[in-house]
């Protein structure tokens, strides 16, 4: 089981309403890998990572994380739709970072950390501030414990963001767009964070502009456009020689 | 520089403020009129203030705000209680649901409060008995609804169901300010979604639900009044029972008016540090309150 991918998609189908999102997408985030995603405004790239997160359910095709089928229980030849509880619990081994951090405006950074595990793993509250202090002494932010996300700068709050993420324990984090809302000098604190975990072993999945970081943390690099990946492999390799017109036209633009 | 030399120059001289005359007329007549208006409440024999005086704290009447006090906290626990449930299931993506909330919402707004009330206490005199079990089937309990709907039963239901339309929109309206990033970034910690609803999503809409809540509890307040036409005794039936008997129908009248304000007053404390409360986190630095002001100026050390 272990040579299973944390992520597999084969031919992933996403419609809403009369648009196909996502027509058919194939790609593999290997174990321990960081995979990133680049692709224009519109082509998916959330979409994507809420399917992989079990925020929405696939349409067609197949998406298995961790060896196991997104929304649905394969038993006996048939799939069975997930109830609500189930879809809660895999997604609290899965960690996602959001582009406006969403953190929890009426609680503390500690508090913000210290609320899934304590309702959802049903950690105690002791052990659960003592692992938070920990998580945002590791993000860079020690001492905060107390101040609210509107007290933080957009850095602090992303970090805190994460550290609330990793604070599940999570096998696979997820992070879409994480520096798209940062000022400029503030989007590098939360790079070396995402930097520090890709050196942890996390296997991690982000949507990103930042190519930099595509360059030197990715293991892959996936370009999607319209629903489907257009080219995939070695981010260097991607990044300086593309193969297909509508990557070059892309990275003409982000370069 | 002949600009900066300017400034120095204008910032020598003395300041003339602007003039407000307009200002002064007004405040001039308006204290006119509330000095007219003090005087006709004092020296109008027919206000009769000694008898103000005499009913202010009369057990009668201190009794009679008791009851309207205790059918404004049932009507309103009821109708918030009842009002969260009905907002929520109001957008739950079960139709049955929505359009059941959606009905009653309807249905309670489309009515007077005051035939409401009347429905529910003559109920009883077209209903022979009231029982609980299976639906259609056998039943385990029987009663005389007569015994469970008394002029307070039907009084506190009367006020309360009515109440939970108006305050099922005012907590959907609350639900629906929250940012759908709360919720998003809730479900994926894998929260369930009453508890991303508890959580979440509640705390945050406190913020929109309580000022028109306020507003709702001081409207209730004074709204129990109407159940004097059930015979309920709550103030302002006492106080018109005391005035047909004595025959001062005016004082009393001001008599209850003063424990109206008074009770009013409360709550606006209330809902000043209910306010807070919830708003931790929203701004920078809370403003001190009053309490916290006067301390302040208490301990505040001479320059
Ligand atoms: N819940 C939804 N209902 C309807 N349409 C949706 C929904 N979510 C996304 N879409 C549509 O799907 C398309 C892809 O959206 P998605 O957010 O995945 O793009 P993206 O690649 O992340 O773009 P961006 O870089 O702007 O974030 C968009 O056209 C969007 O309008
Ligand atoms: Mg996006």
């Amino acid at each position: 089981m272990t040579t299973e991918p944390m992520v597999r998609a084969e031919g992933v189908w996403k419609r809403f309403g009369l648009v196909d999102v996502l027509r058919g997408i194939d790609l593999t985030v290997e174990r321990g890998e960081v995979m990133c995603i680049l692709g224009p405004s519109g082509s998916g790239k959330s979409t994507f990572l809420r399917c992989i997160n079990h925020l929405e359910n696939v349409d067609a095709g197949r998406l298995v994380v961790d060896g196991e089928l997104v929304g649905y229980e394969q038993r006996g030849g048939k799939l069975y739709e997930l109830r609500e509880g189930e879809v809660a619990r895999k997604r609290a081994e899965i960690g996602m970072v959001f582009q406006r951090f969403n953190l929890f405006p009426h609680m503390t950074a500690l508090g913000n950390i210290v609320e899934a595990p304590i309702r959802v793993k049903r950690v105690s509250r002791t052990a659960a501030e003592k692992r938070g202090r920990e998580l945002l002494e590791r993000v860079g932010l020690g001492g905060r414990e107390d101040t609210y996300p509107r007290q933080l700068s957009g850095g602090q709050q992303q970090r805190v963001a994460i550290a609330r993420a990793l604070a599940m324990d999570p096998k696979l984090m997820l992070f879409d767009e994480p520096t798209s809302a940062l000022d400029p000098e503030l989007v590098g604190e939360v790079l070396d964070v995402m930097r520090d975990l890709a050196t942890s072993g996390m296997t991690m999945v982000v949507v990103t502009h930042e190519i930099g970081f595509a360059r030197e943390v990715g293991d892959a690099l996936v370009f999607i456009d319209e629903g489907v990946v257009v080219e995939s492999g070695p981010p260097k390799q991607v990044l300086t020689s593309p193969q297909h017109e509508r990557t070059k036209a892309f990275l003409s633009k982000v370069l | 520089m002949t600009g900066t030399a300017e400034e120095q120059r204008a910032s020598d001289l003395p300041v003339v403020p602007v003039r407000h005359p307009g200002r002064w007329i007004g405040a001039a007549v308006v204290l006119v009129l509330l000095a007219m208006f003090v005087h006709w409440l004092v020296a109008t024999d027919g206000l009769h203030w000694d008898v103000v005086r005499k009913y202010l704290f009369d057990p009668s009447i201190e009794h009679a705000a008791w009851h309207t006090v205790e059918l404004t906290v049932l009507a309103m626990v009821i109708g918030i209680v009842l009002g969260v449930v009905l907002a929520v299931m109001r957008l739950s993506p079960n139709p049955i649901m929505s359009g059941a909330a959606w009905a009653y919402v309807w249905f309670f707004r489309g009515t007077p409060v005051l035939v409401q009330v009347l429905f529910w206490f003559n109920l009883p005199a077209v209903m022979k008995s009231l029982s609980l079990g299976v639906p259609f089937g056998p039943s385990w309990f029987h009663t005389d609804p007569k015994t469970l709907i008394t002029q307070f039963g039907a009084a506190v239901l009367g006020l309360g169901l009515n109440e939970a339309a108006y305050m099922s929109e005012i907590a959907r309206a609350g639900i629906l300010s929250v940012d759908d990033g709360q919720t998003e970034a809730a479900q994926a910690l894998g929260m369930t979604r009453l508890q991303t609803m508890q959580r979440v999503v509640l705390p945050q809409a406190m913020r929109v639900i309580i000022p028109p809540t306020g507003n709702e509890t001081i409207s209730m307040l004074k709204t129990t009044s109407i159940v004097l036409v059930i015979g309920y005794l709550e103030l302002t039936a006492t106080a018109q029972v005391i005035g047909a008997r004595t025959f001062l129908v005016i004082p009393l009248y001001l008599t209850v008016s003063i424990w109206y304000i008074a009770m009013t007053s409360v709550l606006y404390v209330g809902q000043y540090y209910l306010e807070r409360y919830f708003a931790r986190g929203s701004i920078r630095a809370l403003p001190p309150t009053p309490l916290q002001r006067i301390r302040m100026l208490g301990s505040r050390n001479p320059v």
